[in-house]
């Protein structure tokens, strides 16, 4: 009888957890403008997020681990997005997508929120109006790269955010 | 039709000096209506045989700050022509004249029943009551929004927080009851 080899590979369970969740982060279905539409183009086969696992826009936030924010956000809309993001599950993340949703963009006027931060914790920036989708991939990556340093217990929620969110370049 | 020809087809079914013509650098049929006639003048603009305006597109005003009267109201009008309605097609806009002081104005949606969301979003942004409306809320802000935005005078950048609300949390007997609800509801169909 030939000696048998077991299938075994050790690793420790921060990493195995670390690896199940930036290998599967699925956004809300949640287009605010035109924004929208680059992220709906990066889920298609040309972009295809389907090659980092996030693929599956959920359209329930109960179902989700990310939240794109694509696209400017009124003063109207901001109780409707906080109140999307409270009924996320932990852990939870969220990408400010385009200028309007990070800093307010061209609509510098008193209808709109100038910068989601002042509603939702932010994890990646992703500059551009709006951003390609390549960006977005590229910050969506940012995000993976940003949970494999989480500790597991270290949800995403205001009391244990990372205080430094990461800026990438468009 | 110009707007002198419309002006002589309203002659007899509104009251004198209810109308006037109203100047338009594009060509298009303008008429002053008098605030107080305004309902009485539109009736008779959508059933008068030779006029026919059964449709009312556009609802909007214009600030113009700081003269007086301040406001302008300014509705265009359609007679499409087809189906009974008219027999040539035909446009027009009529304008209302409002003070800046207390702005208000007869409705018109019971003229026009798309008035109504119309006029909602008029008082909205220029903050000019419409008097008999059935339904007169904000439509474009937020219910508790302060002043009214498209007026001159109102600023353009407005730094203050975004108000967001607590989120709706549940009592777990509230929640048990809920759920008992759904099965109940689920066992009676």
């Amino acid at each position: 009888m030939s000696e048998i080899e077991i299938p075994i590979l050790t690793t420790t369970v921060t990493k195995m957890v670390q690896w199940a969740r930036r290998s599967s982060i699925w956004p809300v279905t949640f287009g605010l403008a035109c924004c929208a539409i680059e992220m709906m183009a990066m889920s298609t086969s040309r972009y295809d997020i389907a090659r980092f696992g996030a693929e599956v826009f959920r359209g329930s936030p109960r179902q989700s681990d990310l939240m794109i924010v694509a696209g400017r956000l009124s003063r109207k809309m901001a109780p409707v997005l906080r109140r999307i993001y409270d009924q996320m599950p932990e852990p939870k993340y969220v990408i400010s997508m385009g200028a309007c949703a990070s800093v307010g963009g061209v609509f510098d006027n008193y209808a709109l929120v100038q910068g989601v931060d002042q509603i939702v914790p932010v994890d990646v920036f992703v500059p551009g109006c709006p951003p390609r989708p390549e960006s977005l991939i590229y910050g969506i990556v940012q995000l993976q790269r940003k949970i494999d340093q989480q500790r597991i217990t270290e949800y995403s929620s205001e009391s244990s955010r990372t205080p430094k969110p990461l800026i990438i370049n468009g | 039709m110009d707007s002198q020809q419309i002006i002589e087809a309203l002659r007899g079914s509104v009251p004198d000096g209810a109308v006037e013509v109203a100047p338009a650098a594009d060509g298009m049929p303008a008429i002053y209506i008098a605030r107080e006639h305004a309902v009485a003048v539109c009736t008779a603009l959508r059933d008068l045989p030779s006029l026919q305006f059964a449709f009312a597109p556009d609802i909007t005003a214009v600030d113009y700050m700081p003269r007086e009267p301040r406001f302008e109201v300014m509705v265009h009008l359609a007679s499409l022509g087809v189906g009974g309605y008219g027999d040539t097609p035909k446009r027009l806009r009529i304008k209302f004249k409002v003070p800046g002081t207390h702005p208000h104005m007869p409705t018109l949606s019971g003229v026009w029943k798309a008035m109504n969301w119309g006029e909602r979003e008029v008082y909205d942004l220029f903050g000019i009551h419409f008097d008999g409306h059935p339904d007169l809320r904000r439509i474009l802000m937020p219910d508790d929004w302060e002043g009214h935005p498209a007026r001159k005078d109102y600023p353009v950048q407005i730094k203050m927080t975004p108000k967001v609300y607590e989120p709706l949390q549940l009592t777990p007997e509230q929640f048990a009851a809920n759920m008992q609800r759904n099965l109940d509801r689920a066992r009676e169909d």
